[in-house]
C-alpha cells in the first residue's frame, strides 16, 4: 500500500454546511471517498490510500484539478483507492464535495 | 486420539456410543447422569443428511428434560460439497443443527465440542463452533481453508503466507490460532482422564460468549471485542 | 451521513441488487431515521488487510445503526457486496456482533440484516469464522428474548458460506430473484468436485440451484421481492409481523419439514424436477416468470409457507 498526502490552499471555503460525506465503494477500479469539514476555511487536504504504487504524480494532477475547480476549503479528504482510474477518481470527488455542499 | 480412545478415557465404565457413516450418537455415565455424545468421525464431510441426523439426537436429548451434557465430537471434513446438498437446502440444515445445539444450551443442558481431528468450514460452524465450550485435543487440526486455498484465492504466494502465518493467528489454519481467537476455548491434557477434565470445564461454565474475550486476551482477535463493546456503547446512548 | 442523502431517491426505483449498503439502508428506513454506529468517520478499519497489501474500507464494509420502520425502533446491518465480496473480517463481524448484543437491551421492534456476502474473509479467517458463530448465538438469543432478526437477500455478492448458515438461523428471510443462498458456491463446489458436479459458469444452474426462486419455492425464504427497496421495505414490514418463536416446538417442526424435505426430492437431479413434484404445473416456465407470475405459483405450493425455522 502506498500513502499520499495533499495539502492545498484555497480561496474560499467550500459552501454549505453538511459535516461529512461519504461516496464510492472500495471494489476493484472504484474507490471510497470521506469528506469532513474540520479544517480551517483556506485549507484542504487529500490523503490517498492506495494498492497501485508508482502514480504519486497522477494523483498530485488530478488533486490538483479537482481543488482547482471546486475550492474545498475547510475540507479534509481521505481516500481508500481499490485501483481507480483518473476520471472515476475526479468524478468520485465531485461528488464528494456535491454532497456537501446540498 | 482416536474417537475410541477418547470414548475409552471418558467412559471407563462403557458406553452405548456408535459411529455409522461417519456419525457419532449414544451415551454415557457422566457424573449422576449420563451424558449424551453427538459427532463426525473420520474426516467426513457434513451434508444435509448428516446434518438432520445429528440434529435429530440433539433435539431428542433435549426433550428427555433432564438437562443433561451434550458432549460435539468432531473430525470431521467442511460441509459436503455438492450440486445435492446446495440444492436441498444445505444452508438450512447446517444451521438448524446449530440451532439445535443453542437451543440445548438455552435449555440448561453445558454443550461440550471436543475437536480430535480436523474441521472446517461450515461443518465446523455447525457444530463444534455451536457448542457453550469447545475444547480441543493436541493434534486437532481446525481450519477454515488450508494455506494453498488459501495462496490460490488471494493469489499471493504459498512460501509468503507461510511466513505471515508465524506471526498472524487470525487467516492461519491449525489449532493455536484458533485458540488464539477465542474459539477454541481450552486444550486438553490426552494423559489424563477426560471426564475429569469434561467435569471440570462443566463446572467452570460461564454465561454468554466468552470468545471475543478470549481473542482479545491471547492476542488472536486484537480489536473485535472493543468494537462489539463500541458497537453496544453507541447504541445505548443513541 | 451525507453520502445518505444522494441516496434518499425513490425507494420504488432504487435497485436493491444496484445499490450500496448504505443507500438500502436509507431507502429501506423512514426518512431521516437512520443513525449509523461506528460511522465511516471512526475509520474502524481492518488491523490486517495492510499485511496483504490490500486496501480498506472506513466502515470494514458494513453499516449498522438504528432505524424507525413504519415508525417502529429497529436495528439494521447491512453488508457492502463490492467491498471484499462483503465478507466476514474481523470487525466486520464484530458490529454485526455487537449490534445483536445491543438489540438485547434497546428490545427493539425488530432487527434487520441486509445480507450481501460470499462468506468468511480469508485474510481475516479464523476471526471472521468465529464472529460467524457468535452471530448464530447472539441471534438466538435476540429471538428467544422475542425479537424478531428478519434477513433480507437480493445483493451481488449473495449470501454464502458461513452467510448461508447465519440466514438460516434469521427468524424470517425475503429474498429477490437475485439473491442466492447457499453455503458451498458454485466456483467452491467445482474447484474441489470438478465441472461435472457443477459448472460454475452455468449461470442458469447456479439460479436454478441456489436462487431466490427456488429458495422461495422449497421454504428457505417466506417472501419474494421484486428487485427493488419498497418491495423489501414491505416484505421486511409483513415478515416482522410472523416471526416464527425460538423453542423446541418450532425446532422440532424444522427437522421434521427438513427430513420431509429431503424423504421427497432427495433424488431429484436437478430443481426443475424437484419443482415439478412441488406441484408446480410448468417448472421450466420458472426462471422467467415476473413476480406477481412467480406469487401465483407460490401459492399453490404448500411447502413454501411455514412457521417451522
Amino acid at each position: 500500500m502506498e500513502s499520499l498526502t495533499f495539502r492545498h490552499t484555497t480561496k474560499k471555503p467550500l459552501s454549505g454546511s453538511v459535516p461529512n460525506a461519504l461516496t464510492g465503494v472500495v471494489a476493484s477500479g472504484n474507490l471510497e471517498v470521506l469528506l469532513e469539514r474540520v479544517l480551517p476555511p483556506d485549507t484542504c487536504e487529500v490523503a490517498v490510500e492506495t494498492p497501485i504504487a508508482g502514480y504519486g504524480d497522477v494523483w498530485e494532477a488530478v488533486v490538483a484539478d479537482f481543488v482547482a475547480r471546486a475550492q474545498p476549503g475547510g475540507i479534509r479528504i481521505s481516500i481508500n483507492d481499490g485501483g481507480a482510474r483518473p476520471d472515476t477518481v475526479s468524478l468520485r470527488l465531485l461528488q464528494g464535495a456535491r454532497l456537501m455542499e446540498a | 486420539m482416536t474417537l475410541a480412545d477418547i470414548l475409552a478415557s471418558l467412559f471407563p465404565d462403557g458406553h452405548d456410543v456408535t459411529v455409522r457413516d461417519g456419525l457419532v450418537s449414544g451415551s454415557g455415565p457422566f457424573a449422576e447422569g449420563r451424558i449424551a455424545v453427538v459427532g463426525i468421525d473420520g474426516d467426513t464431510p457434513l451434508g444435509v443428511d448428516g446434518a438432520l441426523h445429528l440434529s435429530r439426537s440433539v433435539l431428542d436429548a433435549i426433550r428427555a428434560g433432564d438437562r443433561g451434557p451434550i458432549l460435539v465430537a468432531v473430525d470431521s471434513d467442511s460441509q459436503r460439497m455438492s450440486r445435492r446438498d446446495e440444492l436441498l437446502g444445505l444452508n438450512e440444515c447446517l444451521a438448524h443443527l446449530a440451532k439445535a445445539l443453542l437451543l440445548a444450551d438455552r435449555s440448561g443442558h453445558p454443550t461440550i465440542g471436543l475437536i480430535y481431528g480436523h474441521s472446517a468450514a461450515g461443518a465446523f460452524i455447525a457444530t463444534a463452533l455451536a457448542t457453550r465450550i469447545l475444547a480441543a485435543l493436541p493434534g486437532a487440526n481446525p481450519s477454515v481453508m488450508d494455506l494453498p486455498s488459501v495462496a490460490r484465492v488471494t493469489k499471493l504466494p504459498l512460501d509468503k503466507l507461510e511466513e505471515m502465518a508465524k506471526s498472524t493467528p487470525v487467516f492461519a489454519p491449525g489449532l493455536d490460532n484458533m485458540v488464539a481467537t477465542g474459539a477454541v476455548h481450552v486444550v486438553l491434557d490426552p494423559g489424563k482422564p477426560l471426564d475429569a477434565q469434561i467435569r471440570d470445564l462443566i463446572a467452570g461454565m460461564e454465561p454468554g460468549d466468552a470468545r471475543d474475550r478470549l481473542g482479545a486476551e491471547r492476542g488472536g482477535r486484537p480489536v473485535a471485542r472493543d468494537v462489539a463493546g463500541a458497537v453496544i456503547d453507541q447504541a445505548r446512548r443513541s | 451521513m451525507a453520502g445518505d442523502r444522494a441516496a434518499s431517491i425513490d425507494p420504488d426505483a432504487l435497485s436493491w441488487y444496484e445499490a450500496t449498503a448504505r443507500q438500502r439502508v436509507v431507502a429501506l428506513a423512514d426518512p431521516g431515521t437512520v443513525q449509523e454506529f461506528l460511522p465511516p468517520t471512526e475509520r474502524r478499519m481492518s488491523p490486517h488487510l495492510p499485511l496483504f497489501d490490500l486496501p480498506r474500507a472506513f466502515d470494514d464494509g458494513i453499516v449498522v445503526g438504528r432505524a424507525a420502520l413504519d415508525g417502529a425502533p429497529v436495528l439494521i446491518a447491512a453488508q457492502e457486496g463490492r467491498f471484499m465480496g462483503g465478507a466476514f473480517g474481523e470487525i466486520h463481524g464484530a458490529k454485526l456482533v455487537g449490534l445483536l448484543r445491543a438489540a438485547l437491551e434497546l428490545k427493539p421492534r425488530a432487527v434487520l440484516i441486509l445480507f450481501d456476502t460470499g462468506g468468511v474473509r480469508l485474510q481475516e479467517a479464523n476471526a471472521g469464522e468465529t464472529a460467524i458463530a457468535e452471530t448464530m448465538r447472539a441471534i438466538v438469543e435476540v429471538r428467544a428474548a422475542g425479537i424478531p432478526v428478519i434477513g433480507l437477500i437480493g445483493g451481488r455478492a449473495g449470501c454464502y458460506g458461513g452467510g448461508g448458515l447465519i440466514a438460516g438461523t434469521c427468524s424470517r428471510l425475503a429474498v429477490s430473484e437475485g439473491g442466492r443462498i447457499s453455503v458451498s458456491g458454485p466456483e467452491v463446489i467445482e474447484t474441489n468436485k470438478g465441472a461435472e458436479e457443477f459448472d460454475s459458469r452455468d449461470r442458469a444452474l447456479v439460479w436454478r440451484t441456489m436462487g431466490g426462486k427456488h429458495r422461495r419455492l422449497t421454504g428457505g425464504a417466506d417472501a419474494f421481492c421484486a428487485d427493488t427497496v419498497s418491495a423489501f421495505r414491505r416484505a421486511a414490514l409483513d415478515l416482522i409481523g410472523r416471526a416464527p418463536a425460538f423453542d423446541l416446538e418450532t425446532l422440532a417442526a424444522e427437522q421434521a419439514r427438513l427430513e420431509d424435505r429431503i424423504a421427497r426430492f432427495g433424488d431429484c437431479r436437478d430443481a426443475t424436477d424437484l419443482w415439478r413434484r412441488l406441484g408446480v404445473n410448468d417448472p421450466e416456465a420458472v426462471p422467467a416468470m415476473d413476480t406477481d407470475a412467480f406469487d401465483a405459483t407460490v401459492a399453490r405450493v404448500r411447502e413454501a409457507d411455514h412457521d417451522a425455522r
